[in-house]
């Protein structure tokens, strides 16, 4: 008989399984719970696009359009000189196209392009699938906050940029530098007059500077 | 018995007829579904499903009923009805409570068991009209399953009766004591397991083979005749199973079995209806030869050996 402890195991297997809980995930009744990074859909910040074209640009499928048109800013400092921005005037992308790749969100420079995990927008006809900004930009209520780091990961590079000690700071500079750091703006002090701490040597010289640990990585 | 009577028993059996497939029907839907981690129907009629068969049965009415035309159609017409009558015959048979049954004949277990092979003819007339090489082999797996699985069942009875010392249900259910939980233990495991066969189910579905067959002897048909064909397979589990809840498990014999009988009946019946979802949900259909094997090698000698002991407890008063 040696089927039977097979045949016994199924049994239990499927047992087993009904006493559990369900997999089924009732979806129109229940929203579902997706990751943080789902590709649902592209929502565009308008406040941040530069009309760069970047993005239009780099779109495999070429299906985002984009429109503008140049505006002059008065000077606003007497004899100052007249600015020129752009200004959006179409942002549409056509999800009948769109491949969800990606690209667009990755080569915006201004951070204008965000995922949104809504993708309830299916629609009857596929030319409908062409949306403007302002639909676009609906969806950036539905744009998640960036999911946190992972426990170990590397500083993000503006906070390790900000954090790093300015250059050639001497122990006087770099006292207790272990709070975050200003970036630096102007030299306070004129050309050609000695630097406070480059001329004199260290109070303690036999001990290695304090910033020193800091520094090397 | 007078008309009204006769009406009333036939009205009774007729409603038990169309409620008890359903409700193992709807059994095996939700029983299935969680056995495979699913919630089964969960919308029709609101509460989790409950009205599901009965939409199915309303699709299916307003299906078209279709012929084809290299059928032979009287038979290929006739099939679903043949198939489905004789659980009704069967089901009326049975008795759900101390002295009542529908129609208490005296030879009420031969009455059943030629009852259920005359269903089976159903499924073999369905294959052989059908005028469709599917259907033709479907048939014929089926008519190779019953000859096979005929006999387990007849041995198996035979040793219920020869305990019991009749062929009556209602005689035998009354002659129940719970030492033949252990006795009649062989021939109830080959009664079980033929049934199945019996009722092509799975895992011995291979009539119906959908992944091989199509739909076997079912292919071609549409509607309202297919629906009767399904439902047949359920009258049919409703019919194995009080079978087997009435014969092995002792039917209406538990506590306050004059008042209570019925469901006592009802709840083993439905129990042993539940094993056979459960044995369809755990395990893969067999092939053609192993369920030969099957039957000649293991059920049909066990189910002797059990006819040997049963007939040395008989003869030895036990």
């Amino acid at each position: 008989m040696s089927p039977l402890p097979g045949i016994l195991k199924g049994l239990i297997t499927t047992a087993r399984t009904a006493l559990r809980p369900t997999h089924t995930a009732e979806y129109p009744d229940v929203a579902p719970e997706l990751p943080p990074r789902s590709r649902g859909v592209i929502a565009l910040l308008e406040e941040n696009c530069t009309s760069c074209m970047l993005c239009a640009r780099e779109c495999p499928d070429w299906c985002i359009y984009i429109d503008s048109h140049k505006e002059t800013i008065p000077a606003t400092t007497e004899g100052g000189r007249d600015r020129q921005r752009n200004v959006l005037d179409r942002f549409a992308i056509d999800f009948s196209l769109c491949m969800y790749c990606g690209i667009c969100i990755e080569v915006c420079p201004f951070d204008a392009l965000h995922w949104s995990p809504q993708f309830e927008y299916a629609e009857v006809d596929l030319l409908d699938l062409l949306h403007e900004k302002d639909r676009l930009a609906g969806w950036m209520a539905s744009v998640p906050p960036p999911p946190a780091l992972d426990e170990k990961a590397a500083e993000p590079a503006e906070i390790a940029a900000a954090n790093r000690p300015a250059r050639g700071a001497g122990p006087a500079g770099g006292a207790g530098g272990s709070g975050p750091r200003m970036p630096r703006t102007v030299r306070p002090r004129a050309a050609g007059s000695p630097r406070p701490d480059a001329g004199s040597p260290p109070p303690d010289a036999g001990s290695p500077p304090p910033d020193a640990g800091e520094a090397s990585p | 018995m007078s008309l009204l009577e006769a009406t009333l028993r036939a009205a009774s059996v007729l409603a038990a007829f169309l409620v008890l497939p359903l409700l193992v029907g709807q059994a095996e839907h939700k029983v299935m579904a969680h056995m495979q981690g699913r919630l089964g129907p969960m919308y029709a009629g609101g509460f989790h499903g409950w009205a599901q068969l009965v939409a199915d049965g309303v699709k299916f009415v307003q299906k078209e009923d279709i012929t084809p035309r290299a059928a032979d159609r009287w038979v290929f017409r006739l099939a679903p009805a043949v198939a489905l009558i004789p659980y009704l015959l069967a089901m009326a048979t049975i008795p759900i409570h101390p002295g009542v049954a529908a129609v208490d004949v005296p030879g009420s277990l031969v009455l059943v068991l030629a009852a259920t092979s005359v269903g089976a003819l159903g499924t073999l007339m369905a294959g052989w009209a059908s005028g469709n090489k599917y259907a033709l082999l479907g048939g014929l797996r089926a008519a190779a399953q019953l000859v096979s699985y005929e006999l387990p069942i007849v041995l198996a009875l035979a040793s219920i009766a020869m305990a019991g010392g009749s062929l009556s249900l209602m005689a035998l259910t009354q002659a129940w004591s719970p030492w033949w939980l252990l006795w009649q233990l062989p021939g109830g495991l080959v009664f079980l397991v033929a049934a199945c066969a019996e009722l092509q189910r799975p895992p011995f579905d291979m009539p119906v083979a959908d992944a091989e067959l199509v739909m076997g002897a079912w292919t071609e048909y549409t509607g309202l005749r297919f629906a009767f064909f399904l439902l047949a397979e359920y009258a049919g589990i409703v019919v194995m199973s009080l079978l087997f809840a009435v014969l092995w498990l002792g039917g209406w014999h538990g506590p306050f079995e004059d008042t209570l009988g019925w469901l006592w009946t009802l709840l083993k019946g439905f129990g042993v209806a539940v094993l056979v979802i459960w044995v369809r949900v755990a395990w893969p259909r067999l092939r053609e030869d192993q369920l030969q094997r099957l039957a000649w090698l293991w059920l049909v000698p066990i189910a002797l050996a059990q006819l040997l002991l049963t007939g040395a407890g008989v003869v030895m008063g036990w």
